[in-house]
C-alpha cells in the first residue's frame, strides 16, 4: 500500500463556516505547523451600512448602525448620535448623560462576557462558554428593562435618551453587581487560573507596545500592550468626566494579558454603575428644545407618568446644517469612530464608521504571522474579534 | 491677566505646522484639519508623524460627482503623546476622476492599511505603493463598479408598497 506523503509546506483554508473562525475565511500558508503568512478574507457579512446611510434619514439610521455589533449596540448607537448631535449642536441634559453611561457600562460587561465565552469555546473550555452566555443574560435583562429591547436597543436619540431609570431597574442592577462579584471569583478559579488556559494564552500572539501603536490596535488589545489610552479618559463623553474609575493596563501584550484587561474592566464598569446609581441627578432626559414639541396630553401620560419619550415629529426628517462631525467613543472592543458629512439634506452625505474590529483586521493578520497553527484560535479569541462588526 | 496662559495642545500643533509652512485650522479644542495637494501628502504626513501623530484612525473617501473629484480624508491621532491623545486631525486631499490615484501612506502609518484597501475597492482610488492593494470586503466577481460612488444607486423600497391589481 502506498502512503501519501504530506507536504511540509501548504495552504489551508479556515472557515468561513468553521466554528473557529466565525464569518470569515483565513487563508493560512503553513510551513510545518508554523504560519508563514496569513490572508484574511473578510466581508462574508458585509451589510454596506455606509452606503445605506446615504439613503436613509438620520433617525432611520439608528437601528442600522447598531446592527453590525448587536452585542455592543449601545455604544454603536451612542457614537453615531454624538456625531449627529455635534452637527445639530444640541446640549444633552445631565441626567441623560448619566443614563447613557449607565447603559453603556451594562453593555460593556455583557459584551466582555460574550467575548470571554467565545474565547472559552475556542480553547475547548465549554464551561466558560456556558457561563459567559449565562452571566451575560443577567445584564441583558437590565438593558431589556431599561430600553425595552434585548439587543438592538435604539436607546439613545439626539438630545437625550428614550427612557428613564426606574427603582426596579436600580434594584436589579444592585443584585446583578452582587452576583457578578461572586461569579468573577468563580471565573478566576475555573478559567483564569486554569493551567490549560494559561498555557494556551500566555506568550501567544505577543504584541509589543510599538507594534500596537504602529498597527493601530484599539481597546483592551492596546491596553494589554502597555499603552494607557482610553477614550473615556482622553476625551470624556457622556458622564465619564464626573465618574471615578481606573484603566487596567498590562505590559505583556499576550493573549492572557488581553483577557485579564477585559476581566478587570468588568469590575471597573461595576464601580461606575454603583456611582451612577448613587449620584444620578434629577431632571429631564431629553433636551428642552425637543421636549417642548411633545403634545401636552402625551407629555403628561408618557413622559411625566412613565418616564418614556414619545418621539416628537421633529425627528422624522430633520435637516441638520451643512458641515461635518467626527465623534468617537470607547466601545467594549475599543475606539469606535464616526465621521458624518452633512450637505443640509435630511440624509447624511457620507457616513463613515470605523469599528474596533475593523481596526483589528490588520492586527490579527500581523499577529498570525509566525504563530503556530493551533494558536490561531487563541489569538482570534483573545483579540475579541467580531467579524460582523469589522464588515459593517 | 498677568499669568501666562497655558497654550492649548491644538494651538501648539497649529503653530508648529505654521512654522513648517503648512496652513491648518482648528475646529474645536480636539479637532483640527488641513488641506493638502496630493503631491505634498507624503511630506505633510511625515511632519505630522514627527509631531507625534502615530496612527491613522480612518481613511475616508467622499465622492463629489459634480466636480468629478473624490475627497480623501485621513483622520490621525496619537497614542504615545498624552497631550495629543484627545486630538483628531484630519488630513484632506482631492483626487480627480481622470486619475484617481494617491501615494499610499502605509509606509508612514501602517494602520492606514485597511482603510486604504477599503477606499480602493469602494471608490476606485489607487494608492500607489500599498503593499497589498486588492479586494477586501466585496465579492470576487464585483468588477468595475464602485459601490460608494454616488452614481451607484441602490434600489429602495417605498414605505408603502402598492398591491398589484
Amino acid at each position: 500500500m502506498e502512503v501519501e506523503v504530506v507536504p511540509v509546506q501548504g495552504e489551508l483554508n479556515v472557515g468561513p463556516q468553521h466554528p473557529g473562525s466565525g464569518h470569515m475565511r483565513i487563508l493560512v500558508k503553513l510551513n510545518g505547523d508554523i504560519v508563514e503568512d496569513c490572508e484574511l478574507d473578510v466581508g462574508y457579512v458585509h451589510r454596506a451600512v455606509e452606503k445605506l446611510g446615504e439613503n436613509r434619514n438620520y433617525m432611520h439610521l439608528i437601528p442600522l448602525v447598531e446592527r453590525p455589533a448587536i452585542l455592543d449596540s449601545i455604544h454603536m448607537n451612542m457614537g453615531y448620535i454624538m456625531a449627529v448631535e455635534k452637527i445639530l449642536n444640541v446640549d444633552v441634559p445631565e441626567r441623560a448623560l448619566y443614563l447613557r453611561s449607565f447603559a453603556a457600562e451594562v453593555n460593556r460587561i455583557a459584551s466582555h462576557l460574550y467575548g470571554l465565552g467565545i474565547l472559552g469555546i475556542f480553547l475547548g473550555h465549554s464551561t466558560a462558554f456556558m457561563w459567559g452566555f449565562g452571566d451575560r443574560e443577567v445584564w441583558l435583562q437590565i438593558l431589556e428593562a431599561l430600553t425595552g429591547a434585548r439587543v438592538t436597543n435604539s436607546y439613545i436619540i439626539p438630545g437625550g435618551v428614550r427612557r428613564d431609570l426606574t427603582p426596579s431597574i436600580i434594584e436589579m442592577t444592585k443584585k446583578a453587581i452582587n452576583y457578578m462579584r461572586k461569579k468573577i471569583k468563580d471565573w478566576e478559579k475555573i478559567f483564569l487560573k486554569n493551567p490549560t488556559i494559561m498555557d494556551r494564552l500566555q506568550n501567544v500572539g505577543v504584541m509589543t507596545r510599538e507594534q500596537a501603536i504602529e498597527w493601530g490596535a484599539v481597546g483592551p488589545n492596546l491596553r494589554a500592550s502597555g499603552v494607557n489610552f482610553d477614550v473615556r479618559k482622553a476625551e470624556p463623553y457622556a458622564a465619564y468626566s464626573k465618574l471615578d474609575f481606573e484603566i487596567p493596563v498590562y505590559k505583556e501584550g499576550d493573549g492572557y494579558a488581553r483577557t485579564l484587561v477585559r476581566f478587570e474592566e468588568m469590575e471597573q464598569s461595576m464601580r461606575i454603575l454603583e456611582q451612577i446609581i448613587k449620584d444620578i441627578p434629577e431632571g429631564p432626559i431629553l433636551a428642552d428644545r425637543f421636549l417642548k414639541q411633545i403634545p401636552p396630553i402625551r407629555m403628561k401620560k408618557w413622559v411625566q407618568g412613565q418616564g418614556r419619550i414619545v418621539l416628537p415629529g421633529y425627528y422624522a426628517s430633520f435637516r441638520p446644517p451643512r458641515g461635518e462631525a467626527a465623534a468617537r467613543v470607547e466601545a467594549s472592543r475599543g475606539e469606535l469612530f464616526y465621521y458624518v458629512v452633512s450637505d443640509g439634506s435630511p440624509k447624511p452625505y457620507r457616513l463613515r464608521m470605523i469599528t474596533p474590529s475593523y481596526r483589528a483586521i490588520y492586527v490579527f493578520k500581523n499577529l498570525c504571522k509566525g504563530a503556530r497553527y493551533a494558536d490561531i484560535v487563541s489569538i482570534y479569541g483573545s483579540l475579541d474579534y467580531f467579524p460582523p462588526e469589522a464588515d459593517r | 491677566m498677568s499669568q501666562t496662559t497655558v497654550q492649548k495642545p491644538i494651538d501648539k500643533i497649529l503653530a508648529e505646522l505654521k512654522a513648517k509652512g503648512i496652513i491648518a485650522k482648528a475646529e474645536s479644542e480636539s479637532r483640527g484639519s488641513l488641506d493638502v495637494t496630493k503631491d505634498k501628502i507624503i511630506e505633510v504626513a511625515k511632519i505630522m508623524k514627527e509631531i507625534g501623530f502615530d496612527h491613522v484612525i480612518a481613511v475616508t473617501g467622499i465622492d463629489f460627482p459634480e466636480q468629478q473629484k473624490i475627497q480623501i480624508v485621513y483622520h490621525v491621532s496619537s497614542y504615545s503623546v498624552e497631550d495629543l491623545q484627545k486630538i483628531i486631525f484630519a488630513i484632506k486631499t482631492y483626487v480627480d476622476y481622470k486619475d484617481p490615484s494617491l501615494p499610499s501612506l502605509t509606509q508612514i502609518w501602517g494602520s492606514a492599511w485597511t482603510g486604504e484597501r477599503e477606499t480602493y475597492e469602494m471608490l476606485g482610488v489607487r494608492f500607489e505603493g500599498h503593499p497589498q492593494l486588492s479586494r477586501l470586503f466585496l465579492p470576487e466577481d464585483f468588477e468595475g463598479v464602485y459601490p460608494l460612488r454616488k452614481d451607484f444607486k441602490i434600489k429602495l423600497e417605498g414605505l408603502f408598497v402598492d398591491k398589484p391589481g
